[in-house]
């Protein structure tokens, strides 16, 4: 699967409460959700947006709270990827469960500008700035995740155990 | 090659004799926690796998605590989804008001959390219960969910962190300070999948409250899981409250830690952690930053202990009149245990007010939002924007006995002040 975007960048230890703040925890409706991504980050953001668009971030991205209303906000608020230094173990484990495309790579954390059209091949691992015209390689997932992820996430996963 | 307390407990929950740091195994779990926040997606999700039953009816613990009694009604709905599943299924530890209180001051309380013990919870500080000697960690909805259906879940084993703790605590110097001292030195991604070992003879005289208000904030500093190993104190306090039987592990003396860690608890003071990380730490005597509000509470430091220190500083003395204090315990057995005490009554001739069991403020759900530019004094874990309130509001995180000090003085004080 080929992404494709613009980068919107954030700093370091980016955490939940920004991406998705607790006051809106009330319900776990994806679409309600969506509208106030990163609110606490950039009150502006889901105004400056278009379908498809990129956060690049630093270190840590995802912190604090095991809320899955993060992961679900940003894909429902239709970004495709989520590039970072490193994510927060949980954030991390529920990107995978829930189908958000989430990468790991420094230089390319480090090096993208905000407004760089980028482009993320999932297979190949592969991180292309086409702005700069530069090429990074992602950091691989485990087999175990690979296989969670071609499954469809961890609900598919156990639907095809329980069937057995 | 010997093994830490966290490796003993996860082999022994996949039927191995031994695990490495990095080997991904798949576990079975004796509890898994979920919230009003997050159990509602979890159930959703558990729903669409059309089985009839769940893994079992007493290893799941649903707790309706961050946003009651119900603060409107969309969360009456949340919650009315954790009730109604309870019923449907026949879950036997859901607590509904009246017998609720913050989930990781509660299921300790309760008995369910034993050394030994695999945990898993729909909330990062599912980690509090290392206190006891268990492994317990938090996962997402999606884990909640897949774990009541089939009992198991996924991990990777992660390596440990050792950190020791020697010489005495100075007065005042609580569980909370030598948290926040930890995280004030590596970072709020310094322990980030690993698991956080505590040890040292400051450890042994801490009060098991004190360690669950550490391991508790394992989370803050990335750690995938804090813990302690149970000696006499938290055996006695699980032996007080269950039954059933436990495993207490021990790591052996030759374990490998990715990194060890020593401190002399000795030169440690009360701490603050500034906004908006809790590894800001200054020592709360340099502060003097002026407040609007103090909270007491949460799953960090809402429990007895907590209550009866920031009463031993507000007893005779008024809170500061710019100031609200509001005083949260965690749990309904802490609350009649602390109106026996006579604690309401200083808090209240103090001019604060007791609020119900709940997560409330915390995170910024209910009783007592702050405002823009408004800053807090709170015993909770986080610090982040936002987080109380007003994304220009401030959180700054101290022990309830600098809380206390500071609700009195109107700044942020070190209670020596007030003597
Ligand atoms: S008291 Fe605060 S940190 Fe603890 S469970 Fe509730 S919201 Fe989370």
């Amino acid at each position: 699967m080929k992404l494709k975007g613009k980068a919107w960048k954030f700093g370091d230890d980016v955490n939940t409460d920004e991406i998705i703040p607790a006051r809106y925890l009330n319900t776990s409706d994806p679409a309600e959700l969506a509208k106030h991504t990163m609110e606490d980050a950039d009150p502006d953001f889901m105004k400056k947006i278009s379908t498809g668009d990129i956060i690049v971030a630093g270190k840590n991205f995802g912190c604090g709270s095991s809320r899955e209303h993060a992961p679900i906000a940003i894909k429902a608020a239709k970004l495709s990827c989520v590039i970072a230094d490193s994510f927060a173990r949980i954030f991390y484990r529920n990107s995978i469960n829930i189908g958000l495309p989430i990468v790991e790579s420094r230089e390319a954390a480090r090096e993208t500008g905000e407004g760089d059209v980028i482009e993320v091949d999932l297979e190949k691992g592969e991180i292309l700035n086409v702005t700069k015209g530069k090429t990074y390689r992602a950091k691989p997932f485990p087999p175990f995740m690979q296989d969670l992820i071609a499954k469809g996430g961890l609900m598919n996963k156990v639907k095809s155990e329980l069937r057995k | 090659m010997g093994m830490t307390i966290t490796e003993k407990i996860l082999a022994a929950h996949c039927g191995r004799d031994r695990v490495e740091p990095g080997d991904l195994i798949e576990a079975a779990v004796d509890l898994v926690l979920g919230n009003d926040i997050t159990a509602p997606i979890a159930i959703k999700e558990f729903e669409e796998l059309g089985i009839d039953r769940v893994f079992d009816l007493e290893k799941i613990a649903l707790i309706p605590d961050h946003f009651t009694p119900n603060k409107d009604i969309k969360s009456a709905e949340q919650v009315k989804m954790l009730r109604d599943f309870s019923k449907k299924y026949g879950i036997v530890h859901f607590y509904d008001v009246g017998r609720v209180g913050v989930e990781h001051a509660l299921l300790p309380e309760l008995g369910l959390v034993r050394p030994g013990m695999l945990i898993i919870g729909a909330d990062s500080h599912t980690c509090t219960y290392g206190a006891l000697g268990a492994f317990s960690t938090g996962v997402g909805s999606t884990d909640m969910a897949a774990a009541m259906a089939t009992g198991r879940t996924w991990f990777k084993v992660p390596e440990s962190m050792k950190f020791v703790f020697s010489g005495k605590l100075a007065p005042y110097v609580s569980g909370k300070d030598l948290i926040l001292h930890t995280i004030g030195d590596i970072g709020v991604d310094g322990a980030l999948y690993r698991a956080m070992e505590f040890t040292g003879t400051a450890i042994a005289d801490l009060s098991v409250e004190g360690r669950l208000t550490m391991a508790n904030m394992a989370i803050e500093a990335g750690g995938k899981n804090g813990i302690f190993m149970a000696d006499g104190k938290a055996e006695e306090y699980v032996k007080s409250r269950s039954d059933c039987a436990y495993t207490v592990h021990a790591s052996d003396a030759g374990a490998r830690y990715a990194e060890v860690r020593e401190y002399d608890a000795f030169g440690i003071e009360p701490l603050v952690a500034y906004p908006h990380l809790p590894e800001n730490t200054k020592p709360a005597r340099e502060s003097g930053v002026k407040i609007d509000q103090v909270v007491i509470g949460s799953c960090t430091n809402g429990r007895i202990e907590d209550l009866r220190v920031a009463a031993g500083v507000l007893r005779g003395r008024k809170v500061h009149r710019d100031v609200r204090l509001i005083v949260i315990p965690a749990t309904q057995a802490i609350y009649a245990q602390a109106m026996k005490e006579g604690l309401f009554e200083v808090f209240l001739e103090a001019e604060g007010i007791v609020s119900a069991p709940t997560c409330g403020p915390c995170l910024g759900g209910h009783m007592g939002i702050l405002a823009e530019g408004e800053k807090c004094v709170a015993t909770t874990n986080r610090n982040f924007v936002g987080r109380m309130g007003h994304p220009k509001s401030e959180v700054y995180l101290a022990n309830p006995a600098v809380a206390a000090a500071s609700a009195v003085l109107g700044r942020i004080a070190h209670p020596d002040e007030l003597r």
